[in-house]
């Protein structure tokens, strides 16, 4: 019974990483109606500059101080030179220049910083928490918890920017209608900047915490893509559902891996979040908390 | 002045709805045809027909499929390398188990059976779309992958997971020369790009983009999308199934999984982005504008690091090949959506006002 | 001016048809009856429920109560396709048509039905895909000819004016050889000129082909001239039913219109 509750636990904690990463993607599909595939290679960028700049010297302050500029400064490229030429054509266009966007910026991160793999400290100890394996038998690992601890504030945080400040009111304005954002006022290019500068910034977040957990390597944009199954399941403008959707397919990955796994031979988690959410959008195509979309003819 | 149409007035329907409506067009396919079959095989070298000339045809070829279920039919898929490995496996299987069975017999079984898989998972289609789709299609390239390598009956029992293609051989002629092979390719790509013209300018073509364009009105007028929609999977599938068989046999000479990866569908929807969404003329295009491009970059970073005597190491180019694909898809999207299809079609409409501006 | 052929009988009738949307009621307890060969109007003020009641006879919407009863037979849960297969066809108010084709070939999509080659017959294109499709083709060019746009076959629908968008979408329902047509608001936004050629196309519609119409209108002029009867409604009821003088001189009618609360 243990094993499945430290399974369990491990799963939803991993599922909490997976939320940071869907986080970014909300973010700014919230306030752009963009679905940003490039999402997961902005994670590994800010990670691998931030690893990069460690190496050359840089204390870990300034390294990270250095690495949240360069993505605020990416995030402003973006929206300048690949989005707003964009912005009238239709949402697929917008996704695959976004593909072609992820795949620019692996290269771009591999060619500033060298693809070997690194390993990444932020000091935080990947060791299970004594107070809780003693009595229980139960092992937490004290860097999962942080992880959690970190995202839990991190998405209190954006939900009330978005629900209470003004900018957050004008985000979801122009991720509803652009035409109409611009009519009543709303300076539509700097939201923008403002936008990606704070995805940039999560995506910094996740950066560091995924990579501290398994190393800065280019199979970090793969994880990205389990983000995709987790904004199915959570809809792809609710932060609340991407902490949800998150939890979700963190834990089911794991279970399905460890009890069905031996059955079939093992690597069901390459698939499994992904099985998941298509069945899910069969039944129920704007995920748990998204908002219903009405076709009218 | 060469390319005027002046006087060519088509007198039936059936001349105006030719494929080649301009005589001057007839000539340059016929030429183009000509070149490929006779001139090519006669002076081509093995490492062009090995590394470039085949390989641009067969993954043409799975472009196609991806064109006529994404640029004709509206629907967006990230699955296409997984479609192809099912042909692959299939053919293979096939080969195996079917003792005398005729090779393209075996291709065309191969592209079968990835057209059934291809209906199953194009079954989401009739309820989602969109991104969502796209979604639901990568289900299909990591499931149907994790299955091949995880199910022994596909693999033969084979414990390295990686099997040998068999020769391909017909009628007691083997292909076995890179100049054979070419010839196998080309002929196959011709005639299964000659059907996929038919079928677009025909009544499942209107279908297609009928749906693609409005599904709500397409059902007013008696369109079932049901059925328009799995008929665009089962189509591309075959078109992609009998790619991979290809892939594996006349390519990469085995039967692998990881050939068919995530990778390789980025990299063939990358095809149909540049090439031209929506043409068949555009897959051929964005594939050898795609199967080029690296070679070029590897040749231009050996040329820099001998000319200017740098040490540029090889891992540069593989960067610069990434950053390229997707600077270049960006490029394309935001200058050309329709693509070098598109920028072609622009040239010979100057061409036909060539010398004079307008 | 009414219709030069013989009225002849029922053809379509809702009995009792109600629609609602969540708490919305779109149609509420609607009855009426549409005759072969007639011109049927329906008109009543904005948010009436005119296109609801279209959308319902075409199937796009499935009542939650009442019957609709199309040459005898009831059929008021079909599909759009399935009407589409009894000979109804429609056009819509804000233009439906494929922005990604041709004239022609949007045209030619209206004769989907007839074209029965399999997919694998249009792959070989010689032999029986290739007689159909030219047959076809030909059937497609007297509607061309018939509505006046030879000129523009060949062009992108996109890039066309409103007007001649409308004329090319009727033209798509007309390539049907429907025997019941529905339109929505043929004439929204066109000038006095366009309105009258298309006036003058749904009564050839009606004269040569024997063609049933029923369309929605707001323009009064036109309602009266070419109708043969007419149906109001207001807030999803039936408050008017008749001949354009009968329509034009009843009181509710003219309250509702006029905005006299009821």
């Amino acid at each position: 019974m243990q094993f499945f509750f430290e399974v369990l636990i491990g799963g939803l904690l991993s599922g909490v990483m997976y939320s940071l990463v869907a986080l970014g993607f909300v973010l700014i599909y919230k306030a752009s109606g963009v679905f940003n595939f490039a999402q997961g290679s902005l994670v590994f960028f800010a990670a691998l500059t931030f690893v990069g700049l460690m190496e050359h010297g840089l204390p870990f302050g300034l390294a990270l101080l250095a690495t949240l500029l360069a993505m605020i400064v990416l995030g402003l490229l973006i929206e300048k030179f690949v989005l707003r030429p964009l912005v009238n054509q239709p949402q697929i266009s917008l996704f695959m220049a976004t593909i072609g966007l992820s795949f620019l910026i692996e290269g771009l991160a591999q060619l500033l910083w060298g693809a070997n793999v690194r390993g990444l400290d932020i000091g935080i100890q990947d060791e299970p928490l004594a107070w809780i394996a003693d009595p229980t038998g139960i092992n937490v690992s004290k860097f999962d918890l942080a992880a959690a601890g970190i995202a839990a504030v991190l998405v209190t945080m954006l939900a009330l920017f978005f629900s209470r400040t003004r900018i957050g009111r004008a985000l979801r304005a122009v991720a509803d209608d652009h035409q109409a954002a611009l009519a009543v006022g709303i300076p539509l290019q700097q939201i923008w900047a403002i936008v990606w500068a704070v995805a940039g910034f999560v995506a910094l977040v996740a950066g560091l915490l995924w990579g501290a957990r398994n190393g800065v390597q280019f199979a970090l944009t793969f994880v990205a893509l389990k983000a995709l199954p987790v904004l199915i399941l959570g809809g792809f403008d609710s932060v609340p559902g991407a902490i949800v959707g998150g939890l979700i397919i963190g834990s089911t990955e794991k279970l399905a891996e460890v009890y069905l796994g031996p059955y079939v031979g093992g690597g069901i988690e390459g698939w499994f979040p992904y099985v998941l959410a298509l069945i899910f959008l069969l039944v129920r195509p704007e995920g748990l908390f998204g908002e219903k979309i009405i076709r009218r003819i | 002045m060469l390319y005027r149409e002046a006087g060519q007035f088509k007198s039936t329907y059936a001349a105006d709805s030719a494929i080649l409506p301009i005589r001057q067009d007839r000539i340059g396919l016929a030429l183009i045809l000509i070149v490929a079959f006779v001139v090519v095989p006669l002076t081509a070298s093995p490492y062009l027909f090995s590394a470039l000339l085949i390989p641009c045809l067969i993954l043409a070829l799975a472009a196609l499929g991806l064109n006529l279920l994404t640029g004709y039919a509206g629907q967006l898929s990230l699955g296409t390398a997984a479609f192809m490995a099912v042909g692959a496996f299939m053919s293979y299987n096939f080969i195996l188990r079917v003792p005398g069975i005729p090779l393209l017999l075996a291709f065309a079984g191969g592209g079968i059976m990835a057209a059934a898989v291809g209906i199953v998972f194009g079954l989401p289609s009739l309820r989602i779309r969109g991104f969502y789709l796209a979604v639901a299609t990568l289900a299909a390239q990591f499931f149907i992958l994790w299955c091949l390598t995880k199910v022994g009956w596909f693999t033969n029992y084979n414990p390295s997971g990686v099997i040998t293609a068999q020769p391909m051989v017909i009628l007691g002629y083997a292909f076995d020369t890179p100049q054979e092979k070419y010839l196998l390719v080309l002929s196959i790509v011709t005639v299964m790009a000659l059907a996929a013209k038919n079928m677009v300018r025909g009544n499942i073509g209107r279908q297609w983009m009928a749906i693609r364009d409005m599904d709500v009105a397409a059902e007013v007028i008696g369109i079932r999308p049901m059925r328009a929609k799995l008929l665009a999977f089962a189509v591309s599938s075959f078109y992609c199934g009998v790619a991979g068989a290809l892939f594996a046999y006349a390519y990469l000479g085995t039967v692998e999984p990881e050939a068919y990866n995530l990778d390789l569908s980025f990299r063939i929807l990358f095809m149909i982005i540049i090439g031209g969404v929506g043409t068949v003329l555009g897959a051929f295009l964005g594939s050898a504008f795609i199967v080029v491009l690296p070679i070029a970059l590897s040749v231009g970073v050996a040329f820099l690091n001998d000319t200017l005597h740098l040490n540029i190491p090889s891992s540069v180019g593989s960067n610069l090949e990434l950053m390229a694909f997707g600077g270049l898809i960006i490029f394309f999207l935001i200058v050309e959506p329709h693509g070098l299809a598109r920028i072609w079609q622009i040239t010979k409409e100057k061409l036909r006002l060539w010398p004079f501006p307008y | 001016m009414t219709a030069v052929r013989a009225i002849g009988d029922s053809v379509l009738r809702l009995d009792g048809v109600s629609l609602a949307f969540g708490g919305v009621k779109a149609l509420n307890d609607i009855s009426l009856d549409v005759r072969e060969h007639e011109i049927r109007a329906i008109i009543g003020p904005n948010g009436a429920g005119k296109s609801s009641l279209l959308n319902v006879i075409n199937g796009v919407y499935h009542p939650q109560h009442g019957t609709i009863t199309f040459r005898g037979k009831p059929r008021h849960d079909m599909d759009t396709h399935e009407t589409a297969a009894l000979g109804i066809a429609r056009t819509f108010q804000n233009i439906a048509l494929f922005r990604g084709m041709s004239v022609l070939d949007n045209i030619m999509t209206g004769r989907n039905l007839k074209m029965k080659a399999t997919v694998l017959e249009q792959a070989i294109w010689f032999g029986r895909a290739r007689r159909e499709e030219l047959e076809n083709r030909a059937k497609v060019e007297e509607v061309i000819d018939f509505l006046e746009i030879q000129h523009i076959r060949k062009t992108p629908v996109g890039r066309l004016p409103y007007g001649l968008q409308k004329r090319v979408e009727l033209a798509r329902a007309l390539a049907a050889e429907p025997s019941l047509l529905l339109l929505d608001e043929p004439m929204a936004g066109m000038n006095v000129e366009e309105k009258q050629d298309m006036c003058r196309f749904v009564l050839d519609v009606n004269e040569q082909y024997g063609t049933t119409v029923v369309l929605i209108e707001h323009d009064m002029g036109v309602v009266m001239d070419i109708s043969d009867r007419v149906v109001v409604l207001d807030y999803g009821r039936k408050i008017g039913d008749g001949t354009p003088d009968e329509v034009r001189n009843s009181k509710t009618v003219i309250d509702a219109y006029l905005g006299v609360p009821h």
